[in-house]
């Protein structure tokens, strides 16, 4: 081989590389999602716009994430290292967290503490606490751990059917509401394991505390 | 218990059809999609110039994956560094740093996807559709290329020719990757991911604060991120955040996606090796020939050869996912001291509706098909429960990524029958081919690079401050979180103990180049022994001959995984997961 042909060849497949991956690109990187939005928004709008949940007509979430709640009528979800994206404004229009501290943006995630890591005790700790001070009746050794340990996402829209069951004598209380009719409407709320076999049993915190807010006539129809 | 045995037996029916497809695929055969698909090919072969008949030698076939890998990264480059322009960003992402885009970009053109940014906030949409979802797409189809190429030469139909890297990246990408793509990615924005192009929403929520709710192409992505086994996720939180993994099916819809593909290789190997054998036994005389045995269903069904490799795999993986099930179940034995009930298992760190059981499968999926997704964070598991996704890494052969768990198998396979070779003195053969000082001296290097890589990287972090900066959890923990990160890095993983401050110039360039040495020079050096192994003349079974077709021979093969594993990684497990299992329990 000489070397005006070593050369050619060269080139040749250094086009060939180059048009295959512009090609790939278009085609892997524009078309495809382009073509996949293009279908979802006309088979499944609701879920491609994020799954947004409305009461009174107003858009107030979205039923596969969590929310941080504050109020002492409102089923409690678990911890969470960004709180859940929920933030309010002071008077200068400055974002922040319910718990005070300085709103950082849209972020997922978990504080990574190993099980060893001394942190995580005394965050749970503090909570158990805390939770104890809010639902005088229930005694430490009931409290399931889900409801104490913080997610994977910060954003874990769930608590398992215990923890929802042993907040309601405390949100009874402060709603106004029965305890039959909060039993009913976590039962409402409860997802089971798919065919009976898969995954867990999940109560939906948004969705039990649209329902709240709607029986206590704080909010117009709710639309899940 | 049940949900974990249903799921990998619907897995073990599901993956002999996918199987069937992908080696119809790379063995060039009749398929239903051909008369569309041959003229999509068609166009594209035209306009790239690509002859898809003309075949490559192992040397060309190499330099065309990693010239085509080097052009993709220049590209993908330039783009993360632009992605501040308004286009396609209505959340006016900044453009990223030269250090924190290097790592990206080795990162995924690797199949790696290590993430030291967080796809919220360090990513418009622009990039998370040409750069992200782009090479999760390529860089899958590089590897499973490659993967093909190294079955091509140990199936021995020619003396030379591994086929045309350039037809088998486009072939893959369009008969696999895209129209399986579009299917699930539609399932998934059924079960609730989104997939738009609108900028964030922010919501007042029932007590009058505000939520901003994340949006954005997430389903794209998503479902290409587990089909390419890649794993990056659009979210810092990856597959745990309810807007990429909102319900249990998508769960399933997810692992299946990581998981069928790698089986359908080890299946694909098996068929075409013996499609080889068959050849080889058509061209013999007569009185030479063996006598024909009946074959039983798995060897139809996997072939000969990819059974017993399958079985291996299947062996080693149903260990870690036993030891990690285990270990999730037994809880934080620290929290059930202040009085927390442990009794549903360690749930910091998962989310409600997977619970331990299919947290624990997804780990152990995730790292043995070196996907690198997560459905919860591998940082907060229990020392013991988080030591079998880092083994897993580290024997990097249960599945594998796409294509290249299958390759590093087979080098233990050839490591497997010298050992026995030596123990009753004969010159050790694998698929009918003699294994002799060459090919046994290139399996010797491409094994030990992996260990290499992992421990002499971390150890150079824990011995800088640069690297002891990143740690964020005291005691071993920490050093497990190092090691995480380097098994990580070298397997092609991308998941992570995510607690470790990462996006630093230290760990941004370490990581890189071990990604790129943990890629490229194994994936060298696996052709160079095809292309060693083809050329030599077929020998005739005889008594003395090692069968490597039988259960027996798998479970040779998991002795010598565990062993390697043992020699070279025991030391870092006792002091990591092992010293802080025994501290918490002691």
């Amino acid at each position: 081989m000489n070397e005006t042909t070593n050369k050619s060849t060269f080139f040749h497949s250094l086009r060939q590389s180059l048009v295959v991956t512009l090609i790939l690109l278009l085609l892997c990187g524009f078309v495809f999602p382009v073509l996949l939005s293009g279908i979802s928004v006309v088979i499944f709008p609701s879920q491609a716009g994020g799954s947004l949940v409305y009461a009174g007509g107003q858009a107030v979430g979205s039923a596969t994430v969590g929310q941080d709640f504050a109020e002492p009528y409102f089923m409690k979800g678990r911890p969470s290292a960004c709180n859940y994206n929920t933030y309010s404004l002071d008077e200068q229009g400055n974002p922040y967290y319910n718990d005070g501290s300085e709103f950082s943006g849209l972020r997922t995630g978990s504080d990574n503490y190993a099980p060893s890591n001394p942190a995580l005790t005394e965050r749970v700790e503090a909570d158990i606490e805390a939770f104890l001070e809010a639902n005088p009746d229930v005694k430490r050794e009931d409290i399931p751990a889900d409801l104490m340990t913080a997610s994977g996402s910060g954003l874990d829209p769930h608590i398992t059917p215990e923890s929802a069951r042993i907040q309601v004598p405390a949100l009874a209380a402060a709603s106004g509401l029965s305890e039959e009719e909060l039993e009913q409407i976590v039962e409402a709320n409860t997802e089971g394991k798919l065919f009976g076999i898969f995954g867990e049993e999940t109560v939906n915190v948004l969705g039990v505390n649209l329902d709240i807010a709607h029986a206590m006539g704080l909010v117009g129809d709710v639309n899940k | 218990m049940l949900q974990l045995a249903l799921t990998l037996i619907l897995y073990l029916i599901l993956v002999i059809p996918v199987g069937r497809y992908l080696y119809h695929i790379a063995a060039g055969k009749h398929t239903f999609a051909d008369p569309v698909l041959d003229r999509v090919d068609g166009i594209i072969y035209k306009l790239s110039g690509v002859d898809p008949r003309k075949g490559m030698s192992w040397k060309q076939y190499a330099m065309a994956l990693i010239g085509t890998n080097a052009v993709m990264m220049v590209l993908g480059y330039l783009i993360l560094r632009i992605q501040s322009l308004p286009l396609l960003n209505p959340n006016g992402i900044e453009g990223m740093d030269p250090a924190l885009a290097f790592n990206t970009i080795i990162s995924f053109m690797t199949n790696t996807n290590l993430q030291h940014y967080a796809g919220e906030s360090g990513l418009s949409y622009l990039s998370q559709m040409l750069v992200i979802i782009f090479m999760m797409f390529v860089s899958a189809a590089s590897g499973y290329a490659a993967c093909v190429a190294f079955i091509r030469g140990l199936a021995g139909k020619s003396k030379d020719n591994v086929g045309n890297f350039f037809a088998d990246l486009v072939r893959i990408t369009t008969r696999v990757l895209l129209p399986f793509s579009l299917a699930g990615g539609l399932l998934l924005v059924w079960q609730g991911v989104p997939q738009n192009f609108s900028e964030n929403v922010v919501v007042q929520t029932l007590e009058g604060t505000y939520q901003v709710l994340a949006m954005g192409p997430v389903a794209a992505l998503e479902i290409i991120k587990h089909l390419g086994t890649n794993g990056g996720g659009f979210f810092g939180a990856n597959s745990a955040t309810p807007m990429e993994n909102p319900t249990v099916l998508s769960n399933l819809i997810e692992l299946y996606s990581m998981m069928l593909l790698p089986g359908a290789c080890v299946i694909t190997f098996g068929k075409m090796v013996g499609d080889g054998r068959r050849q080889q036994q058509k061209n013999k005389t007569p009185e030479n020939l063996l006598p024909a045995h009946r074959e039983g269903i798995t060897a139809r069904l996997f072939g000969q050869e990819g059974r017993s490799i399958f079985l291996a795999m299947g062996i080693l993986f149903l260990a870690g996912l036993s030891l990690c099930y285990w270990a999730e179940m037994q809880g934080n034995p620290a929290l059930a001291e202040i009085g927390l009930s442990q009794a549903a298992g360690s749930m910091e760190g998962k989310e409600v509706r997977f619970g331990v059981a299919q947290s624990a499968l997804f780990t152990t999926v995730t790292t043995s098909f070196t996907t690198g997704t997560v459905n919860n964070m591998h940082d907060t598991l229990t020392p013991l429960g988080g030591m079998v996704p880092l083994l897993q890494m580290m024997l990097n052969c249960v599945f594998g990524g796409k294509g290249v768990g299958l390759m590093n198998m087979i080098l233990y396979a050839i490591l497997a029958v010298f050992i026995c070779g030596l123990m009753v003195g004969r010159t050790p053969e694998y698929l009918g081919k003699k294994i002799e000082g060459r090919e046994m001296k290139l399996t010797a290097l491409a094994i030990i690079i992996h260990p290499l890589l992992i421990l002499s990287f971390s150890a150079l972090a824990v011995a800088t401050a640069a690297g002891q900066a990143g740690v964020t959890n005291p005691g071993f923990h920490g050093l497990s979180q190092v090691l995480y990160e380097y098994a990580s890095s070298a397997a092609n993983n991308g998941s992570g103990f995510e607690g470790l401050a990462d996006n630093t110039l230290f760990w941004n360039i370490t990581t890189g180049i071990v990604m790129f040495l943990g890629r490229y020079l194994p994936i060298v050096i696996q052709l160079a022994i095809a292309g060693s192994l083809m050329k030599k003349n077929y020998i005739n079974e005889s008594a003395g001959t090692l069968r490597t077709s039988t259960a027996s021979f798998a479970v040779i093969l998991v002795f010598v995984v565990y062993i390697f594993a043992a020699l070279t990684f025991f030391p870092a497990l006792a002091l990591g997961p092992i010293s802080e299992h025994l501290t918490l329990w002691g």
